[in-house]
């Protein structure tokens, strides 16, 4: 019996064997497929300096851990060129779903360092506004907000609004049944949504063999009708093209796009985990030299589109942004406790406003008690 | 007036909130051309399109998920699962994100969602086709519960849940879907959202039910009054927001309450309820509050639900423990005799050694 050749429909959707690169790791340019286009300089310009503010602000999070200012914060460090690029493929009318680790590409977007970080100050869950800024509040419960994108861009296309929305989901998250669950749903509901998987090879300590038998996550979207496209995570260039060409496919298509890039967390989970016990320094010596910044300035240096002065200039930005955010989260907040019963329904139950008097009233006695003891 | 099922009247609900508002959208599984495996979807997408009533590929989470980001769009979905077990696939979609957005962002992303579940049992189903998963939802802060016992109930109910700016998981009893009764549309005759209503005044027990036991409550009630006891019957109607004010008011005149629940009993509503009442009415209260539930077991199959779920005479048998010729009740006093001698040899030995310690002191 002849077997028949793959359709062109499977071969559409197959993932390319090889993730898209437009840069070696010495930042020496390789061949990308056709479909591809190398960034503008202006854009890879661009994404230089944003990478270079968001790695400063990505450290300086992580020191105000170490001063008690931040409860946690999960690193990208070594995510830079994923994290820049998707805020910078999105226009202003798409809507972006992002994870715990993703901080730097809110910043990225255009939203206050320290509203980003309220979460993992302390004060409340979520610091921005969300429909202001078209970004959904980032999502601890694995995989949930891949199908939440989902929704939303189906809601865009019903109010003709022609937006995109694009959800950010680690490699763990694949294995959740709500990322299959939201690649099935976009498909058939030809949903103009972005699935994009920083593949950084771990998921806390399980590495990614643990985690999937799969040749590549992207072949993940195949079963579910969804084209899928791998591409090179420390890739600036690669991954902005790639995942431009991801949204305006899924705009212009209407249809689902599922992106894996492969990358690398640098730092632990947290600053609570302890990378030591599940990975060996060699193997982050070998993506260390794989570093998304200094292979992007590699390029734009050998290509004399980068001088002292403008590398001076976002250095001296980033130190402005860090020096900022320092200042700020360097000044004690005093959430109010009685805004715990303000925002659980549009109206607080008569329940609810029992038991806020209830605790007004334990704060005034407690007030009262501090005072007394002071006079005393 | 018109006669309606319970059925009828959720889907003139539907119809009624799709042509009010084109951001009412309702999918689920086999809601489109089938109408639901209950049929409260009936004709929805013929008369109002795909792109307002659709099916969707068959995942509770994916449900409920897609709801939360539609809404976030500036949808007003309204979900059907199939079955009340066959909700938990979306139980963190639910108590995760659908409950909580709203807080976690300030109040400034609402989720008007409606989850719509045909809830518990009575029907004569096979395993997971049956449950009582009231005490789940009641117990997640920002999600509103509520049960209707009615078709006029049901249609109001709805409306008013689809209207709601927060998430309401509404529970429809299937047993009680083909119920008919007179229903009037065109004016409000139910209480608010929120509002436990007396279906049934009485002067010795306040009985408190809600959704499917209701039907049951009144009965019992009917059958007491031929005994002398005159029964009140509230039907909570919505159990988040719970409307104390309603039932203290009741229980104050009566100084007796009865909770009657199909769920098993461990650590539910019924629970909820009688705690409630006697946090408020201790001094009003002539007896205990007792509860009248299903048991705490997994639910039966068909042929032994009779068993298991609260009937009239559960009911009428537990109006015997109220302690109308003031005797305590016999079921508890065995042990509540010994507790008390324990607990007051306990004491009197731990004071002799206090008073023995003080004497050592002073010496
Ligand atoms: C449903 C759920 N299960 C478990 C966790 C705990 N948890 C937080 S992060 C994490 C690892 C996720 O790995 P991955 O998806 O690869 O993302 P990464 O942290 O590497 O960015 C786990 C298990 C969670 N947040 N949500
Ligand atoms: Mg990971």
């Amino acid at each position: 019996m002849a077997v028949k050749a793959p359709s062109r429909k499977i071969l559409d959707l197959l993932p390319s064997a090889d993730p898209v690169r437009f840069l070696a790791e010495d930042g020496s340019t390789v061949t990308a497929p056709d479909e591809y286009v190398l960034p503008s300089d202006e854009l890879l310009l661009e994404g230089y300096r944003r990478m270079v503010l968001g790695r400063r602000f990505d450290t300086q999070a992580t020191a105000l851990t170490k001063q008690g200012r931040l409860a946690v914060y999960p690193s990208s460090r070594g995510q830079d060129a994923c994290q820049i690029a998707a805020a910078m493929a999105l226009q202003e009318q798409d809507w972006l779903f992002p994870t715990y680790r993703d901080s730097v590409a809110l910043v990225s977007r255009g939203i206050d360092p320290v509203e980003v970080l309220t979460l993992l100050r302390g004060d409340w869950h979520c610091g921005y506004d969300p429909v202001a800024r078209r970004v959904a509040p980032q999502c601890t419960p694995l995989a949930t907000q891949v199908l939440h994108a989902t929704g939303m861009a189906d809601a865009l296309r019903r109010k003709g609004e022609n937006g995109v929305a694009l959800a950010l989901v680690g490699d763990g998250g694949t294995s959740e049944g709500d990322f299959h669950e939201a690649l099935n749903f976009a498909a058939v509901l030809r949903a103009p949504v972005v699935f994009f998987v920083q593949n950084n090879k771990y998921a806390i300590s399980v590495p990614l063999a643990r985690q999937s038998a799969a040749p590549a996550l992207a072949y993940k979207g195949i079963g579910y009708g969804v084209r899928s496209v791998q591409v090179d995570g420390n890739d600036l260039p690669a991954v902005l093209s790639v995942l431009t060409a991801a949204v305006e496919h899924a705009r212009s298509g209407r249809e689902p796009v599922l992106v894996e890039a492969h990358t690398y967390r640098m730092d632990a989970h947290t600053n609570a985990d302890d990378a030591t016990r599940y990975r060996d320094e060699q193997e982050v010596e070998h993506w260390r030299a794989a570093d998304p910044i200094e292979r992007l300035t590699a390029y734009l240096r050998a290509r004399n589109l980068l001088n002292d002065e403008i590398v001076n200039t976002a250095q001296a930005d980033a130190e402005a942004l860090a020096a900022d955010l320092r200042a700020r989260m360097n000044a004690d907040t005093v959430p109010d406790p009685l805004e715990l019963f303000d925002h659980v329904y549009a109206e607080p139950t008569p329940q609810l406003r029992e038991q806020r008097a209830q605790l007004a009233a334990e704060l005034a006695a407690e007030l009262a008690a501090g005072s007394q003891a002071q006079e005393g | 007036m018109t006669a309606m099922t319970m059925a009828q009247a959720l889907n003139t609900a539907l119809r009624d909130a799709l042509k009010e508002d084109d951001r009412v959208l309702v999918f689920g599984e086999d809601v489109g051309p089938l109408g639901g495996v209950f049929r409260i979807t009936d004709g929805l997408t013929r008369d109002f399109g795909e792109e307002r009533c659709f099916d969707t590929p068959l995942a509770e989470s994916g449900i409920v998920g897609l709801a939360v980001g539609m809404a976030m769009g500036g949808f007003r979905p309204v979900v059907e699962m199939q079955f009340d077990a066959f909700a938990f696939p979306a139980f963190e979609q639910i108590a995760s994100h659908v409950a909580k957005l709203r807080n976690r962002t300030r109040g400034r992303l609402a989720l008007p969602i409606v989850i719509r579940i045909p809830y518990a049992g009575g029907i004569g189903g096979v395993e997971h086709h049956c449950d009582s998963s009231e005490g789940y939802y009641v117990h997640t802060p920002g999600l509103k519960v509520v049960t209707p016992a009615t078709a006029e109930d049901a249609y109001w109910l709805l409306r008013d849940a689809i209207a709601d700016p927060d998430p309401v998981v509404f529970l429809e009893p299937k047993k009680l879907y083909w119920s008919k009764s007179d229903v009037d549309l065109s004016t409000r005759r139910v209480k608010p959202f929120g509002r436990a209503e007396i279906v049934r005044p009485g002067r010795d027990v306040t009985l408190v039910a809600y959704g499917p036991s209701v039907p049951v409550a009144l009965q019992a009630a009917e059958a007491a009054e031929q005994d002398g006891i005159s029964v009140e019957v509230i039907d909570q109607r919505t159990l988040v927001p719970f409307d104390d004010a309603t039932l203290t008011e009741s229980v104050g005149r009566t100084g007796r309450c009865v909770v009657v629940q199909e769920a098993q009993g461990f650590g539910g509503m019924g629970a909820e309820i009688a705690a409630r009442v006697q946090e408020r009415c201790f001094h009003l209260l002539h007896a205990p509050v007792l509860r009248v539930s299903g048991f705490d077991i997994p639910y039966p199959p068909p042929k032994l639900e009779h068993a298991h779920l609260p009937g009239v005479d559960r009911i009428l048998d537990t109006f015997d423990r109220l302690q109308f010729d003031d005797v305590p009740d016999p079921r508890h006093l065995a042990d509540a005799t010994t507790a008390t001698l324990t607990a007051t040899a306990t004491a009197t030995a731990a004071m002799a050694a206090t008073m023995t310690a003080q004497k050592g002191a002073t010496v």
